[in-house]
């Protein structure tokens, strides 16, 4: 370079172009990384705008319903000529179709998941996952309409002939069977992550593939197995369509599965339906319906992540 | 003398043991296949249910479908009521979730993968994707209400609705979008780099080519996810009778783009499919039962779509 400079001179335009290129490409560079950032951040905005839309709202409502009252009546009717708000018998909702529903999923999904993890053979592995994984992405609507049309006809045939046409069994044991391949494969990956190491170790010492599984995998995927529960109970008391098709929607104070009652999400799809006035306190009370669902979700998020940290185990 | 004494003091006791062990071993392979028997069993529950849900729909609203079902308005009489305006409205809504949900879903994991640095605010975002997919819908319904239709006055329309299930579906397509990013093997980013490209050319040239199967999958479950949903619709206040159709978002004079159906009043299959189940008239039942049919066909075929695209990028990556 030093020894012909005369050649560069004419090349200099040239050199200095490509700079102002560069200059130009690190712009666009960092003009897209930002963009990119800003996609990144609308995750963070929208549990921002979550959060403060609910606490705002339900701070409309709180001044014109007392906390105590809201925690302790046992009757919510928003919406009488003479309300009253307990939310109460919401919960009692909520929690009733939850408790049905996960004593089908939990037994029903662990026990898939092992089957699937250390016994099936690996074609009936690969022909039962996507089959499994259609049950999740089903619309719940249509659950709704085959619990209301399919399965509460069933029970009133079979077992229950007292069970009213709106109950709580029928869509509970209908989303317990939906929430099962929730629970089995995220079990399932929990426990497939378990090393081989383990299970050689085990069968060396004469164990059976029973033994294994549940004396080595599953509580060596606790962690994992947790997690899932943890998801599925997320579901349970999230679900809306199945219940507010099959479960009568009468907010009734019972833990009853056998009686009609009414979920905190079946209120809040059923007052929306009604076309209610912005800023009116039926309006608002959907909102503090929904905080009240969030910290319940989040209760028991937190709840299992405790269980998680308690029992992780780290090879 | 003592050999033998003590050979016929040791066989009785040998030979018990050895039975308990044989017998031990035969409970302990019982045990294994009662169990494989149970875990089969099962299986097969949960799949005879899937299956019983399809057969329980299929019987009630076959009969009903056809084409007039397709292009008649919803009407008092169940027999005359179609789906034109709800499977109209479905795909509008979809259209909108799709422009803004799908390149915000690749872009934040484009950003989560290739860009962020470990600093709190990635620890923010990340802590953030992870708790958004355990929120229920019908909060994003709750939120959109709250933003879309009153803060931002886009009212009870195509807009809001395609809005909400962007942002529902934003976590499905950033969780599947990263995993395929995380498929693309390092040296692949070194070679494009070495050739002199800047980050984003190696982003665009290179990455999202090799991981667009991976990435299309986890949209196309998203949007299967987001035309079945039923709970945040209803909460932004769809209506459940719409006899007239948003404007067509094409036209035939130039521009040939028209907006105006994005602040239309609309309804969407699922909840035209619950108003009618809501009915206690048994021919609006089975009216659902047939747009259910049609609800059930379209996120199945979405589904067996994903999965196919997912196998085959399985089958032909070798890198």
């Amino acid at each position: 370079m030093a020894a012909n400079p005369t050649v560069a001179t004419p090349h200099l335009g040239t050199i200095v172009e490509p700079l102002s290129h560069k200059r130009t490409r690190l712009a666009k560079e960092k003009a897209i990384e930002l963009l990119l950032l800003g996609a990144a951040l609308v995750a963070v905005f929208t549990t921002i705008a979550i959060v403060s839309i609910l606490l705002i709202e339900s701070i409309r409502f709180f001044e014109h319903v007392g906390l105590v009252d809201f925690l302790t009546d046992t009757v919510w009717t928003p919406l009488f000529a003479n309300p009253r708000y307990g939310i109460l018998p919401l919960v009692s909702g909520t929690l009733t179709v939850a408790a049905v529903a996960l004593m089908v999923a939990i037994p029903m999904g662990t026990i898939i998941a092992i089957y699937l993890s250390e016994f099936a053979p690996h074609r009936v592995r690969e022909v039962v996952k996507p089959f499994l994984e259609m049950l999740e992405a089903v619309p719940t609507v249509v659950f709704g309409y085959f619990a209301l049309t399919f399965v509460t006809p069933l029970l009133q045939a079979t077992i229950f002939p007292e069970l009213p046409g709106f109950n709580m069994l029928g869509p509970g044991l209908v989303i317990g069977v939906f929430i099962t391949p929730y629970i089995s494969s995220v079990a399932e990956y929990a426990m497939r992550a378990v090393p081989m190491a383990m299970r050689e170790g085990a069968y060396a010492i004469g164990s059976t593939k029973l033994q294994v599984a549940l004396r080595i995998v599953t509580p060596a995927a606790t962690s994992g197995i947790v997690a899932a529960y943890v998801l599925a109970v997320s579901r349970a008391i999230g679900e809306t369509m199945v219940v507010a098709i099959a479960a009568g929607l009468n907010p009734t104070l019972t833990f009853n599965p056998m009686e009609p009652a009414a979920t905190i999400t079946a209120y809040i799809a059923q007052v929306a339906l009604g076309d209610l006035p912005h800023g009116s306190i039926g309006y608002q009370s959907i909102f503090a319906a929904g905080l009240t669902l969030v910290l319940m979700t989040l209760g028991f998020n937190i709840f299992g992540h405790w269980m998680r940290k308690r029992y992780r185990e780290a090879y | 003398m003592d050999s033998t004494m003590s050979r016929a003091s040791s066989t009785p006791s040998r030979a018990p043991q050895l039975q308990d062990m044989r017998a031990l071993i035969a409970s302990g392979k019982r045990k294994q296949v009662m169990f494989a028997a149970l875990g089969l069993l099962c299986t097969t529950i949960a799949l005879l249910t899937l299956m019983a849900a399809f057969l329980d729909l299929l019987i009630d609203g076959l009969p009903r479908l056809s084409l007039d079902f397709l292009t008649n308005f919803p009407s008092r009489r169940a027999t005359e009521a179609g789906v034109l305006s709800a499977w109209v409205g479905s795909a509008l809504v979809m259209l909108v979730t799709m422009f803004a949900g799908v390149p915000l879903g690749i872009g934040a994991a484009v950003y989560l993968e290739e860009y962020a640095k470990k600093n709190w605010i990635t620890d923010i975002i990340e802590i953030n994707v992870t708790n958004l997919a355990g929120v229920p819908s019908i909060v994003y319904g709750l939120l959109a209400l709250g933003l879309f239709v009153y803060q931002f006055g886009f009212g009870q329309s195509v807009l809001s609705a395609g809005l909400t299930l962007a942002l529902l579906i934003l976590p499905i397509v950033i969780v599947a979008t990263r995993e395929a990013l995380r498929a693309v093997p390092g040296h692949m980013r070194e070679a494009a780099y070495a050739l002199g490209a800047t980050r984003w050319q190696m982003i665009s040239g290179h990455l999202l080519p090799y991981s667009a199967g991976g990435i299309m999958t986890g949209v196309i479950i998203g949007m299967a996810r987001a035309i079945g949903e039923t709970a945040p619709i209803i909460t932004i206040g769809a209506l459940t009778f719409i006899a007239f159709l948003p404007s067509s978002p094409i036209t035939s004079t130039p521009p040939f783009l028209n907006f105006d159906w994005l602040l239309a009043e609309f309804t969407v299959l699922p909840i035209q499919m619950f108003n009618w189940v809501s009915r206690p008239d048994k021919a609006f039942q089975l009216n659902a039962a047939a747009a259910g049919v049609i609800l059930l066909v379209m996120t199945l075929a979405m589904n067996a779509c994903a999965i196919y695209i997912r196998y085959q990028v399985r089958k032909k990556i070798k890198w």
